[in-house]
């Protein structure tokens, strides 16, 4: 049998509904104070007037509670939490570098999602063919004419391969790019629905992420999810997201020597979570799937990381990695965050892990040089946007990198000549750091 | 079809520590997986109350009698009337491996409707490496259809030792009370399949509703503070060691997994109850997170507990400024590591570590 409710309650509870008619709260201990507090918010009727109500009585316990729980008297309607900033679909720009010269189906197939955005296609310079482009898109397409009369012919970098695309961060003038290799399809969740690979990038884009303290119930902006019991409530508001990383489903992004161990092995795992990537941890930022925000971090995602060998297939190139540790490094530096993990993309059978086998060992081996050299920089505090940041990040490479191999030294100028380009092509400087 | 090698049972070096006040009938979910450990029971609240254990289990059982009784005067670093007490189960057990569970914490299902054994998945959490020092996008590299990805370094892919594997839940997620009462129907519905190591470095908060550790890696970091009656403060104990244990972890070289495996919460503490027992803290812990984040611990700190008697030093002169709470809780520090070492002789000299990698 329950226990009835005992007077005090009661009264508590009437006076909840009743509140309207309350002009002033003084009188009350604090106990029952804040029990009243307490009542009130849960019972969704702590409006401004209450709120006043409660302040005027001048009790530090009703103080400490609104700072708690981070009430604050505003004008404005307070937004919930899971809901991002509007975007409007001309602040997004779709970046593919064409390394098939046929995008018909990979364009058709992404027609759903990509047809409202503007696109900016450029083709790999080593392309003899010219492209196949289905109609119906607003895009600008690049050649190699193009990029040679943008960029000239003094500079270091090489727009071929995979690196073609950052040609088209380059020249974009969107606040919001999503980039993604011309062999991928849309995945589909775990509920067998079509992953809109575009509106997932953006939201992550547009919520804060959370590098200083990781939570368990990871994103806190996803229904159903919040911030869970001993996060510092500081730490609540995070900081704004410059990168997102998604992921691959089919041909996951292995280098060869693993796929060539496993080659029947395929990425069917659907991890339903987005993650901020803590402050100071670096990971291979892969440059299949990948956004960003190109107003704080354009400059930092650079095409100069060349291996002697780069092929044509992933697994023959660490451009990216390289490149996105740099990113990581600038955004822990600039408190921006980096995310991982949705969307899902479906990544189509290509290449032979083994034959790319022989040219990838060299990546891989300067990854174990590259790795402790990017967990070591440490950049000066007048470094307070993208392109400094580089410029720092090129001279510490050439310092602690350039004599162990001449591929770090060339790449060390590389950064320099992109930082130049950006700021002469690149449009306005990148916004200093939040 | 590969062969996949069964997870070892462990059931003869593994111990589940349950605290509790109520009754256990809860284990009547778990028997299927329970059954064939051994429990440690640590009864809180009145002793004179019988704890009624379901029939066929194998279990010792401590109420503050026999705490009092074993540890003397050092019994006052355990807490009373709260969950903390628990860890006095990690203390007296003689196990390899700890698995410790809430009593409102039962079996849940995977999206595919078959049960979760909850346990299973620890082992084979801490039986696998961690990979603290560089973060693998595809989470777990050891698990079955995964790996580590382009660009991830081949000198860091064999891991160090798993130290802690850090569970989740289901249905009432862990939140703190003003959580609670603002969303006091929200619901954790979503099944991340995912378990993922957490980077060096980096601090999280730790629960203890479904939580396994290796006690010879890192036992004597389990505290869970002195919490409850008369203490200012309550709900922070497995905060608590989580910060200690992850500073630690870090320091030695270990390995803190979260993700799977889930189970299913199903009570909701009072929310007002837990807004009284937090409250202090919500504040404190915006003066522990900067703490913990800048604790060093030199090169001679080779055993968890040189470290942990360290870090107590510096709660004391850093913390103790905030709160003489504090001052009492190093000292607690230090008790519980005097007793842990009474309790476990052997275990003092082999917890020698090689040093691990230090900032």
């Amino acid at each position: 049998m329950r226990t009835p409710p005992c007077l005090l309650s009661l009264t508590l509870d009437s006076a909840v509904l009743n509140l309207s008619n309350i002009t002033d709260l003084s009188p009350l201990p604090d106990h029952i104070l804040i029990e009243l507090f307490l009542r009130t918010l849960r019972a969704g009727k702590l409006t401004e007037r209450v709120l006043k109500l409660f302040i005027a009585t001048g009790k530090d316990e009703v103080f400490s509670l609104i700072q708690a729980l981070n009430i604050q008297v505003t004008v404005n309607p307070v937004l919930p939490t899971s809901k991002c900033l509007p975007i409007k679909d001309d602040e997004i720009d779709i970046v593919i570098g064409a390394l098939n010269f046929d995008l018909t189906s990979f364009m058709n197939v992404w027609r759903p999602i990509f047809s409202r955005f503007h696109l900016t296609i450029v083709k790999d310079p080593d392309l003899k063919e010219e492209l196949k482009i289905p109609e119906g898109f607003n895009l600008d397409v690049y050649k190699e004419p193009d990029i040679d009369r943008v960029v000239g012919t003094s500079t270091s970098i090489i727009f071929s391969g995979y690196a073609c695309r950052y040609f088209g961060y380059l020249v974009s003038r969107k606040k919001y790019i999503i980039s993604m290799d011309d062999d991928c399809l849309p995945a589909k969740d775990n509920k067998g629905f079509l992953v809109d690979a575009v509106a997932q990038h953006i939201t992550n884009l547009t919520t804060p992420a959370t590098p200083f303290f990781f939570n368990t119930l990871y994103d806190h902006f996803t229904e159903g999810a919040d911030f869970v019991r001993g996060y510092p409530f500081s730490l609540r508001n995070g900081v704004t997201c410059a990168l997102s990383c998604g992921l691959w489903h089919n041909l996951a992004d292995f280098d060869a020597p693993t796929q060539a161990l496993k080659p029947e092995e395929r990425n069917s795992l659907y991890v339903d979570a987005v993650l901020t990537v803590p402050a100071r941890t670096l990971m291979p930022i892969s440059g299949i799937n990948i956004a960003f925000n190109r107003d704080l971090v354009g400059p930092a995602l650079l095409p100069c990381f060349r291996l002697a060998t780069e092929g044509k297939f992933r697994w023959e190139t660490m451009e990216d990695i390289w490149s996105g540790m740099c990113v990581k490094v600038i955004c822990d530096h600039l408190g921006l965050g980096v995310k991982t993990g949705l969307p899902y993309v479906w990544r189509n059978d290509r290449g032979d892990a083994i034959a790319s086998l022989r040219k990838e060992w060299e990546g891989v081996k300067m990854m174990e040089e590259a790795v402790p050299f990017f967990q070591s920089v440490r950049l000066p505090q007048e470094a307070t946007t993208a392109e400094d940041c580089v410029i720092e990040v090129a001279n510490a490479v050439k310092e602690k990198l350039g004599s162990k191999d001449p591929v770090f030294a060339h790449t060390a100028k590389a950064m320099l000549d992109w930082v130049k380009l950006w700021k002469s092509v690149g449009g306005s400087s990148s916004s200093p750091g939040a | 079809m590969a062969t996949v090698s069964p997870t070892p049972l462990l059931k003869d070096e593994l111990d589940i520590v349950i605290p509790t006040i109520r009754n256990l009938d809860f284990l009547e979910m778990w028997r299927p997986f329970f059954q064939p450990y051994h429990l440690i029971i640590v009864q809180d609240g009145d002793p004179s109350k019988a704890i009624k254990v379901p029939e066929g289990f194998d279990y010792e059982l401590y109420n503050r009698n026999d705490i009092n009784r074993i540890l003397g005067p050092k019994a006052s670093c355990i807490s009373f009337k709260d969950s903390a007490c628990r860890c006095f189960g990690y203390m007296i057990s003689k196990k390899k491996y700890i698995y410790t569970i809430d009593d409102d914490c039962f079996v849940a299902k995977d999206p595919s409707g078959k049960d979760i054994n909850a346990l299973e998945q620890h082992i084979k959490n801490l039986l696998c490496p961690s990979t603290p020092f560089f973060f693998n996008t595809l989470y777990d590299p050891y698990r079955d259809g995964a790996d580590f990805v382009r660009g991830y370094p081949f000198s860091l892919r064999e891991g160090v030792p798993t130290a802690v594997s850090h569970g989740l839940w289901l249905n009432i997620p862990d939140y703190d009370a003003p959580t609670q009462l603002v969303k006091p129907l929200e619901r954790n519905k979503r099944y991340v399949d995912a378990i993922m190591t957490i980077p060096k470095g980096t601090l999280f908060p730790m629960c203890g509703m479904n939580l396994a550790f290796n006690r010879e890696l890192i036992g004597p970091a389990m505290y869970f503070g002195l919490m409850g009656d008369g203490q200012p403060i309550g709900r922070y104990d497995d905060m608590w060691a989580g910060w200690c244990t992850k500073v630690i972890c870090d320091h030695l070289g270990l390995g803190v997994k979260t993700g799977l495996p889930y189970i299913w919460h199903s009570k909701a503490s009072n929310p007002f109850v837990n807004l009284k027992k937090e409250y202090k803290g919500i504040y404190w812990q915006e003066e522990l997170i900067p703490f913990f984040q800048s604790v060093t611990l030199t090169k001679d700190c080779t055993t968890v507990q040189k470290c942990y008697i360290e870090i107590s030093k510096q709660v004391k002169a850093k913390l103790g400024k905030v709160d003489d709470y504090f001052n009492k809780l190093a000292d607690a520090m230090v008790t519980w590591i005097e007793a842990w070492d009474e309790l476990n002789p052997s275990a003092a000299k082999s917890a020698e570590l090689p040093n691990g990698a230090t900032k």
